[in-house]
């Protein structure tokens, strides 16, 4: 008790910048992997897919991120074995923190894939395991998380599929592709709008304290209409945007799909939205999630609650450690990634992007942290499968499946270390 | 940051390279029409000039094929196999190998074409490269194959180009049972060894009508898989 009494405003202050070193980490990194898509097939400059990650990484942190910083905060571990040295997860949640970031830091330096979800995750038990004892981590909790790790990328590939299948029966494949093309897409923007704001609506809000009523008995019931008047506008926003395009008449020896692609350009934009909310529903809450305990066991004196509400300014400073890892070095990543994405037209981006946004929203949505690099990796290769994209390293897509291995570990020793560290200045 | 492994997971795709490679194949084979024109006119200097030309062309036609093969490596996931467009980059080559030895031989050996002879030889050289140009339309649709993900319509008009293609092969095939009967009747008054190789030139020209076809079934091979 006494040593959280005592040097509480600095444990508060240290777990502060150890979130926001962690936030910058993601920020720098995972984000460019979310918006290369989009630059790589010149659907945004790299100006604009900053201006549109700054704004939606923002927001799907506030709106929702909730559920799975509750998850990385109370459901990795049983707080009722801790009870009584409360410290104990002070410092093993900062040890988390310094060790994802840490560890990010490194796999970026060396090119390794890595991802922050996993590494944090990784720490997480680490700790709890080695540092309180093995019953303290809620292995049920964990092994939901391991198994939405590979559920994911599978997910994400077979609606990216069924996407891009779709885009060929209605647009690509027909007599007039340039005008069903117009025809077609604001139904897929339809989709985007009313995809994130249902699931904002159902999951997101509550941790702000704002409910949506209109007296429909339920809450799904509540949300649908709500949710469908957004996609609506989205939709009309989209259309308008749309009748700037115009066809083109097209060389000879020039691919004839050009028009078609301008329009999955303008879809493209809709979809770079979404996947920043999604990004920042899912990854912003695994940098903040140990901070929103450290700061609700500081904040009660010593209580491990099990159920707090979560501060609005946690998610803030995530937000906002995001939006400068972006703006101080992310954007040269973004750079270097959009050049080497530059196979991926507009029509496939659309279907990945729109995949895999969906799967970590619904992810968030059920507080399950999972990574988001490896869920657009699984979105890419579902389109691969539908013979839409010209050519897969498959080599690469091992050593991205091979993180998630080397990085458990990674994590959960560079925690277990900064553990004990913090345990000895500390105690 | 090099090694990003989301931006590494995008390799080259290998459709526009096999493009580019045709048309060099192709633009070699065209220079034949000009060089047969020099030497029936028996303008050597102009002739040596087209076959310098030709020469290069087939060699940038080589460059680009080794660049292919190597971008290309086993663990390239792609929506044909991968061993149907190593072999569709080797029939086109063969295109500008062939008019190279036909020019390279012709030159060497100072070769006229009967009198007689060289209006219908004209026809059947230009009718050769005409096949060519043929396998060059159809190779150009295959970065629409690509959006269409070889599938469904675009498959239909690129059949349709092999047909086409198919039927001037054969036409050529026609030509060049002509131009061996009208070398038949000329041979005895010809110098034997000048007629052999005469001989050798047509069924040369033939094959590169013939390997222009290959081109096209190549390509069909890949709209089956």
């Amino acid at each position: 008790m006494s040593i959280i009494a005592e040097h509480g405003q600095i444990l508060l202050i240290m777990a502060c910048l150890f979130g926001f070193f962690m936030a910058w980490g993601v920020g720098a990194n995972d984000v460019a992997n979310a918006m290369g898509t989009s630059v790589g097939s010149k659907a945004l400059t790299i100006k604009q897919a900053i201006l549109i990650a700054m704004i939606f990484e923002f927001a799907g942190a506030y709106l929702a991120g909730g559920e799975v910083t509750s998850t990385i905060r109370k459901g990795i571990l049983d707080p009722a074995l801790i009870n009584n040295s409360p410290e104990l997860l002070v410092y093993g949640m900062m040890a988390a923190l310094l060790a994802a970031g840490t560890w990010l830091l490194i796999a970026s330096m060396k090119g390794w894939p890595v991802s922050t979800t996993h590494s944090i995750v990784g720490a997480l038990v680490g700790f709890a395991a080695v540092g309180i004892s093995v019953d303290a981590v809620n292995w049920g909790k964990v092994g939901t998380i391991v198994a939405s790790w590979v559920v994911s990328p599978v997910l994400a590939g077979t609606i990216s599929f069924g996407l891009f299948m779709s885009v060929q029966k209605l647009i690509l494949n027909t007599e007039k592709p340039f005008q069903n093309a117009k025809k077609y897409v604001p139904m897929y923007m339809f989709a985007v709008g009313f995809m994130i704001a249902m699931v904002t609506l159902l999951k997101g809000l509550k941790h702000l304290g704002i409910e949506v009523d209109l007296g429909l008995g339920s809450k799904f019931a509540n949300a649908l209409p709500v949710a469908a008047v957004i996609g609506i506008i989205v939709a009309i926003i989209g259309k308008g945007m749309l009748t700037k395009v115009k066809e083109e008449v097209i060389p000879e020896d020039a691919n004839r799909f050009g028009n078609v692609e301008r329009v999955f350009a303008i879809l493209m934009i809709f979809t770079a939205c979404a996947m920043a909310f999604a990004h920042g529903s899912n990854d912003v809450a695994n940098a903040v999630g140990p901070l929103a305990a450290i700061a609700s066991v500081i904040g009660s004196g010593g209580e491990i609650a099990s159920k707090s509400a979560l501060p609005p300014w946690i998610l803030l400073l995530g937000g906002g450690g995001i939006v400068i890892g972006l703006a101080t070095y992310g954007f040269k990543v973004m750079a270097t990634i959009g050049k080497k994405i530059t196979e991926l037209t507009p029509s496939r981006g659309f279907a990945a992007e729109l995949g895999a946004a969906t799967t970590v929203v619904f992810a968030s949505a059920t507080g399950l942290p999972i990574s988001t690099t490896h869920t657009l990796v699984g979105a890419v290769l579902g389109v691969g499968l539908a013979r839409g994209i010209g050519a897969l390293n498959l080599r690469v897509v091992g050593s991205i499946f091979m993180s998630w291995v080397i990085t458990l570990p990674a994590g959960a020793g560079l925690a277990i270390l900064f553990f004990f560290t913090f345990k000895g200045i500390f105690s | 940051m090099a090694g990003n492994p989301f931006g590494n997971l995008f390799g080259q795709s290998p459709i526009r390279p096999i493009q580019e490679h045709m048309a060099t194949a192709h633009s070699c084979a065209t220079h034949l029409s000009g060089y047969f024109e020099a030497v029936i006119a028996g303008d050597w200097d102009k002739a040596k000039e087209i076959q310098k030309q030709i020469s290069k062309l087939e060699g940038d036609a080589d460059k680009l094929k080794k660049q292919v093969r190597l971008n290309m490596p086993k663990s390239l996931f792609m929506p044909v196999p991968r061993s149907d467009l190593l072999d569709l980059v080797t029939m086109q080559d063969k295109i500008a190998n062939c008019t190279k030895d036909i020019a390279g031989i012709m030159l060497g050996r100072k070769m006229a074409i009967p009198e007689k002879m060289a209006p219908i030889m004209a026809e059947y050289v230009q009718e050769a490269v005409a096949t060519s140009a043929q396998a060059l339309k159809a190779i150009q649709e295959m970065d629409e194959l690509l959006e269409t993900g070889f599938r469904g319509r675009e498959v239909k008009v690129v059949e349709d180009l092999i047909k086409e293609l198919d039927r001037l092969e054969n036409k050529n095939d026609k030509l060049q049972v002509k131009v061996r009967a009208m070398l038949f009747k000329l041979e005895k008054d010809l110098p034997p060894v000048d007629v052999m190789f005469l001989y050798k030139i047509i069924d040369w020209v033939g094959e590169l009508a013939d390997r222009a076809q290959k081109v096209g079934s190549r390509l069909e091979r890949l709209l089956a898989s």
